[in-house]
């Protein structure tokens, strides 16, 4: 499968990602070639075959359900690049 | 014996008898680290402090004879591993000042047991890559020849336990990680089974495929250090409930029977595959006489579904990357564009900015496979796919005990010969990724040099929770292939 520019922007767009216009053309071309040899598996007989997420053992993993301290905003909080008092700063949003 | 020499078992002898101190041995490594590590490269962290003062209480434990599993013995961590206060990047810009708030269940495990931690090793970027060059700090070189990479992405775990800069380390292995820089740095590698070892801490590439595992100088090393991370934990509910046994008995079983009545399998898809180097080739080919000698019995198998297992994990390592990955928003912690006020933009100049070209590429590829109207054909595809490979791996284990391969298909390659080409790259995963698709384990050992001098391994992978038996078989194996050089001359 070829995959265009605009299709890479957009993808990059939904990814929250922004390619730099000199990197472009060399990611368009090596996505393209990863994604041409990913059509192989094309050929492969999948007729009939599960899922591996839904072939593997899958158990319910249950505990008690105890109460524990919470490590609270100091420790929640204390990579944030912006905080004010136990708040997360972000660029405002409601304009 | 000099200091740099100890392997994890000479070192709890001689500390446990009194005959060096633990504050000794580490200092003498970070005397070796500070020599050498210029030419090498292995770390991104390096914590003197802290060891040296772990190495103080691990010696006052031993003479007051509480005396753990590692008590003393100086270790590294791949930088992936969260470690309580010490900066854990991940080789990523977007981690650049991140130190976390608690450890990751094998690190907590590591420090009851008495290690001293001496540093966080380079890495690629988020575990993403087979060289180590796709880290954003710095390039690690191979210390059997620092022109040639040491492989990836644990490449700074297995460098610095080829240069003798610790005892051993940690690394983790999604698609060959550990495996792969072992076979080229000369070292022994383990990636455990899916659900031996808690991932609580590791830093998440592709949940479904990410173990964690030791790198060593030898197997007996490998198996002590698995005695001290595996077991399950509340804290990661895919860590499995099932028993863990005290894996160096698989030396004394080696000891007692040789390697009489294993069955090993040889598929005969891996030694028609494209690409194979002639030198790794005659190392296998050695390491198969190697093995009859000791009295396996070795037989022809075939994993029907080879042909298509790069393309499927490149679809789903990928896809669970794009998942994983997109916590890095700039707002809760790590690296944050401030260039812009606009929400959005925020968000797509802190990634853009934070993460390398080789994670952009796979979080785009991820993307892509799982939008809308190619979900079925790429990711549902790719995981059907595995479903086969997974079930190839049950049908061979029927008849032999472990599947005997080379780790990769050519030794260490030159320091920038493939970044342009990644899908060059990934082909070299060629061996490796198998296991991680179906969940079982593997082992590299050394088995050889290229002509250059270069290490080549080779692989043994065996039944879900069947350490034992790569184990034992490795074990043997090391015992009687007789290398010229375990250890490069820096």
């Amino acid at each position: 499968m070829k995959i265009s520019k605009s299709e890479v922007e957009k993808i990059a767009h939904l990814a929250r990602l922004e390619i730099e216009d000199s990197q472009k053309e060399k990611m368009v071309a090596q996505l393209g070639n990863i994604l041409q040899y990913i059509d192989t598996l094309k050929d492969a007989d999948v007729d009939g075959v599960r899922l591996s997420s839904e072939a593997a053992v899958m158990n319910n993993v249950l505990r008690e359900d105890i109460l524990e301290e919470s490590p609270g905003p100091c420790v929640t909080l204390a990579n944030a690049p912006d905080k004010e008092d136990d708040f997360y700063v972000v660029p405002r949003v409601v304009k | 014996m000099e200091y740099h020499e100890f392997t994890i078992g000479n070192a709890i002898e001689r500390l446990t008898r009194h005959e060096i101190s633990s504050f000794d041995l580490t200092s003498a490594l970070f005397s070796r680290i500070e020599k050498y590590e210029d030419r090498i490269g292995a770390f991104i962290t390096l914590d003197k402090e802290q060891a040296l003062l772990q190495a103080q209480k691990a010696d006052q434990d031993i003479a007051a004879g509480r005396i753990s599993a590692l008590t003393g013995i100086p270790l590294a961590l791949k930088d992936i591993l969260c470690t309580k206060g010490l900066k854990t990047t991940c080789g990523s810009r977007i981690l650049e000042n991140f130190v976390p708030q608690y450890d990751g269940t094998v690190v907590s495990k590591l420090k009851e047991k008495g290690a001293v931690i001496i540093g966080k090793t380079n890495l690629d970027e988020f575990a993403m890559g087979s060289s180590t060059e796709n880290s954003s700090y710095k390039i690690t070189k191979n210390p059997w020849n620092p022109e040639y990479v040491p492989g990836g992405s644990s490449g700074g775990s297995a460098a610095a336990v080829a240069a003798r800069f610790c005892c051993a380390a940690l690394g983790t292995d999604t698609g060959g990680s550990i495996r792969q820089p072992a076979s080229h740095c000369g070292v022994v590698g383990i990636k455990p089974t899916y659900g031996r070892v808690s991932r609580f801490g590791l830093v998440s590439y592709a949940s479904s495929l990410d173990q964690i595992g030791p790198i060593t100088r030898d197997v007996r090393d490998a198996a002590i250090l698995l005695n001290a991370i595996s077991g399950n934990d509340k804290l990661d509910s895919t860590s499995a409930r099932v028993a863990v046994p005290d894996f160096t008995k698989a030396m004394d079983e080696f000891e007692k029977g040789s390697l009489k009545g294993m069955k090993a399998g040889i598929p005969k898809e891996y030694l028609s595959a494209e690409g194979i180097d002639p030198e790794v080739e005659k190392v296998f080919m050695h390491a198969k006489e190697v093995l009859t000698d000791l009295g396996v019995e070795i037989k022809e198998i075939s994993l029907p579904h080879t042909a298509y297992v790069v393309a499927a994990y490149y679809i789903i390592a990928p896809c669970e990357a794009s998942s994983n990955l997109a916590r890095y928003d700039g707002v809760k912690y790590g690296f944050r564009d401030r260039s812009s006020e606009d929400l959005i933009e925020m968000y797509k100049k802190t990634k853009s900015r934070g993460f390398g070209l080789e994670v952009q590429r796979r979080i785009i590829i991820g993307t892509y496979a799982l939008s809308a109207g190619y979900y079925d054909a790429y990711y549902g595809r790719a995981s059907k796919v595995r479903t086969l490979i997974t079930k190839d791996f049950s049908n061979a284990f029927e008849t032999c005990d472990f599947i005997l391969s080379p780790v990769a298909p050519a030794p260490a390659f030159k320091i920038g010969e493939k970044t342009d080409d990644p899908l060059t790259m990934y082909l070299t995963d060629i061996f490796t990724l198998s296991a991680n698709m179906a969940g079982i384990p593997g082992i590299s050992v050394p088995a050889g040099y290229s002509s250059k001098g270069l290490p080549i391994g080779i692989q043994m992978m065996a039944r879900k929770f069947d350490e034992m038996s790569l184990l034992r078989a490795g074990y043997g194996f090391e015992r009687n292939i007789g290398l010229s050089q375990k250890f490069p001359d820096l």
